[in-house]
């Protein structure tokens, strides 16, 4: 992967989403593995792959499920969705559940603001979910795996 | 004959089982040996109807809506493809109300067009606009574009054609056009809406840019929370090359321009253009220090275009139809079309594009319907998460660039978010601070440290301690915070803040102390 793009302009950043892709997370040890391939620092592979949210230091669950906190999902009752979530998985923000199926993220925005609040699971986006169809969704993603 | 049954691939649309009413629509076609084609269009905007289903007929396209996979078998039971009557039907799509009285110009395909068809795409009046541009001197489009009026509808609302004009006037070999398509506000979806339910009049905007200022190569910078925009963008640019839109010889014109998206990583503030620019170059995000401006040093230090997704996405028709028209919408230094997004707790939300000069009344309660949960608008933030919030009292304002100054509120991108009388202004003061905090890039430091300081101090507030010395502790760092931050990020969190001090006061100062 690095021998196809490195030469592509300001290509770290796609680098790293091809090894986020590939392996789930960034893992230390590719760090000065990039830092070589690509003549910069490890400290600027480090400082890039630590500054972006969405960029992992450790393996996540299979799923990740991620809630909107941000001002639209708010006002429609986002809080106490993350609360049920939360109670539902039994794990806090950035923490995966016991049986290694799903890691919980915040997530500022997911642009379905019209059908508040929203969270994604994966790359499903879903809308308008209540405590309740919370729990349809995770009846049926139980069905599913 | 085969008939045509559009089912939304909009992400608002599959995130209420657009997929599933697909595949359900498909199946029992099969079944009953019907003749159909489904069409993965884009959303109309209407999205209290989503997944709204749409049959192209003779009397032309009719609406269902909202349906589930369930709905199915009946909606085929009354010959809903052919227009048939069922409870769930809602008559011709252009003639419900919502959609009739609005002015579509830079949404005038969304939702109706095949996403990414290049054919259906000029069927439907595309790629008009770089025809004209292709018969003009460069001088002349930049001249159509600032005649146009047309503003940044990213959030600055920096006039685009000056933009375009200093880029222009740089005599370097490489120049670049960049798409800011970091869609972070709260509230705002239209730019996801275009990239996903018409991305080739994106795409047709930034090539008509790179031939305008002479830059060969476009990038799209656009946020990783929009795998299914991606998706989209990448299939249309793909079938542009295809149909040699993009690439060495643009329409047969010996002129070239190349373009591909690339994705960021989850940070608001690259959202700003010389951090998106950062960003694009494959560093952290942080903010640069202007001058120099990114139209005289920008990506990889040459010069270079950074506009909106909408901005971009307005320049065909602007090239199409003429200058004038386009600023014969609008009102004072307003000009044009606004695509305005009804968010968070209303009724009827989704996408109203209209010339500038609409009252927040009238889109709040003509449009949007009233609150979703049915209780009272307390207050509605406009233009993100470092938008004032603004009173009801003041409803009556006209949702334009100076009327909201005036106010002391920000048009920003144009997103709208509703909540209702249960809200608590407190902790949204105190949120506003929080996601500053997250989100800061942490160059400067009264971003950095302030915001932090900011929750501490709102945490006092709420817990109802030393009330009166707090606030006004607030009020100094909120004046820190705008005066010396380095971007908007903290230079305009102090605005939610402080608006609602300032007209929800009670919900500061009635803390029972702890």
């Amino acid at each position: 992967m690095v021998a196809t793009l490195r030469t592509r302009p300001g290509a770290l950043l796609e680098i790293l989403h091809g090894v986020q892709t590939e392996l789930g997370f960034i893992p230390p040890a590719a760090v000065p593995v990039l830092a070589q391939e690509l003549n910069l620092s490890r400290a600027e592979v480090h400082g890039v792959v630590t500054f972006y949210h969405y960029f992992r230091h450790s393996a996540p669950g299979r799923h990740t499920v991620r809630v909107c906190q941000a001002e639209a999902c708010q006002s429609m009752g986002a809080e106490q969705l993350t609360e049920h979530v939360k109670k539902s998985l039994g794990v806090d923000f950035h923490e995966t559940t016991a049986d290694g199926r799903f890691t919980l993220e915040p997530v500022y925005c997911l642009g379905n603001c019209a059908c508040s609040p929203a969270l994604m699971r994966d790359e499903d986006l879903f809308g308008r979910v209540t405590p309740a169809r919370f729990d349809e969704l995770m009846a049926e993603w139980q069905r599913d795996s | 004959m085969s008939i045509d049954v559009y089912v939304p691939r909009d992400s608002g649309a599959l995130s209420l089982g657009a997929e599933a009413v697909a595949k359900a629509i498909a199946a029992e076609a099969a079944a009953r040996d019907v003749d159909l084609r489904i069409i993965r269009n884009g959303s109309r905007g209407m999205f209290w109807l989503e997944p709204l289903v749409e049959v192209a007929t003779a009397a032309g396209r009719v609406a269902y809506g909202p349906v589930t996979a369930a709905d199915v078998p009946s909606l085929f039971d009354a010959g809903f493809h052919t227009g048939g009557e069922h409870r769930l039907a809602l008559g011709v799509t252009g003639e419900l109300p919502f959609l009739k009285s609005q002015q579509r110009l830079t949404f005038q395909r969304v939702g109706i067009v095949d996403p990414v068809s290049v054919s259906d795409y000029v069927t439907h009046g595309g790629y008009q606009g770089l025809r004209q541009a292709l018969s003009m001197s460069q001088a002349d489009i930049v001249q159509a574009v600032l005649d146009s009026g047309l503003r940044g509808r990213g959030g600055a609302a920096f006039p685009t054609g000056i933009k375009w004009k200093t880029v222009l006037d740089q005599q370097v070999p490489q120049k670049y056009v960049t798409c800011n398509a970091d869609e972070g506000d709260s509230g705002t979806f239209a730019d996801r809406m275009l990239m996903e339910g018409d991305p080739l009049t994106l795409v047709e905007g930034l090539t008509i840019a790179g031939l305008a200022v002479g830059a060969t190569q476009g990038y799209i910078y656009l946020r990783c929370e929009y795998p299914h925009a991606y998706q989209v963008l990448k299939e249309a640019i793909a079938a542009a090359y295809q149909a040699r839109y993009l690439g060495a010889d643009v329409m047969g014109s010996g002129r070239r321009f190349d373009l591909e998206v690339r994705l960021g990583a989850g940070a608001y503030v690259c959202g700003e253009e010389t951090s998106m620019l950062e960003s694009l170059e494959g560093k952290r995000g942080e903010i640069r220090v202007r001058p120099p401006l990114p139209a005289i040093k920008g990506l990889f230090g040459q010069p270079t275009i950074v506009n909106n997704v909408i901005t971009l996405a307005s320049v065909p028709i602007i090239l199409s139809k003429g200058a004038a028209f386009y600023r014969d919408f609008g009102t004072g230094k307003s000009r044009g079309t606004l695509p305005i997004q009804l968010a968070g707790n209303i009724k009827q939300g989704g996408l109203v594009e209209r010339a500038f000069g609409l009252t927040l009344k009238e889109l709040l309660y003509e449009y949007g319907g009233g609150s979703a949960s049915g209780r009272a608008i307390r207050t509605v933030q406009v233009g993100g998460p470092l938008g004032a919030y603004i009173p009801a009292s003041q409803f009556d304002v006209a949702v334009d660039y100076e009327s909201l100054s005036a106010i002391g509120a920000l048009l920003g991108h144009g997103g709208i978010v509703v909540f209702d009388d249960t809200i608590d202004m407190a902790k949204m003061a105190r949120y506003a601070m929080e996601f500053c905090a997250i989100e800061s890039c942490g160059k400067c430091t009264p971003c950095r440290i302030g915001s932090t300081r900011g929750v501490e101090v709102m945490d006092r507030i709420i817990a109802g301690v030393d009330t009166e010395r707090n606030l006004q502790l607030l009020e100094e760092l909120c004046e820190t915070m705008l005066q010396g931050s380095l971007c908007g990020l903290g230079g305009m969190t102090p605005f939610p803040v402080t608006s609602a001090l300032k007209h929800f006061a009670e919900d500061f100062r009635s803390r029972a102390r702890h």
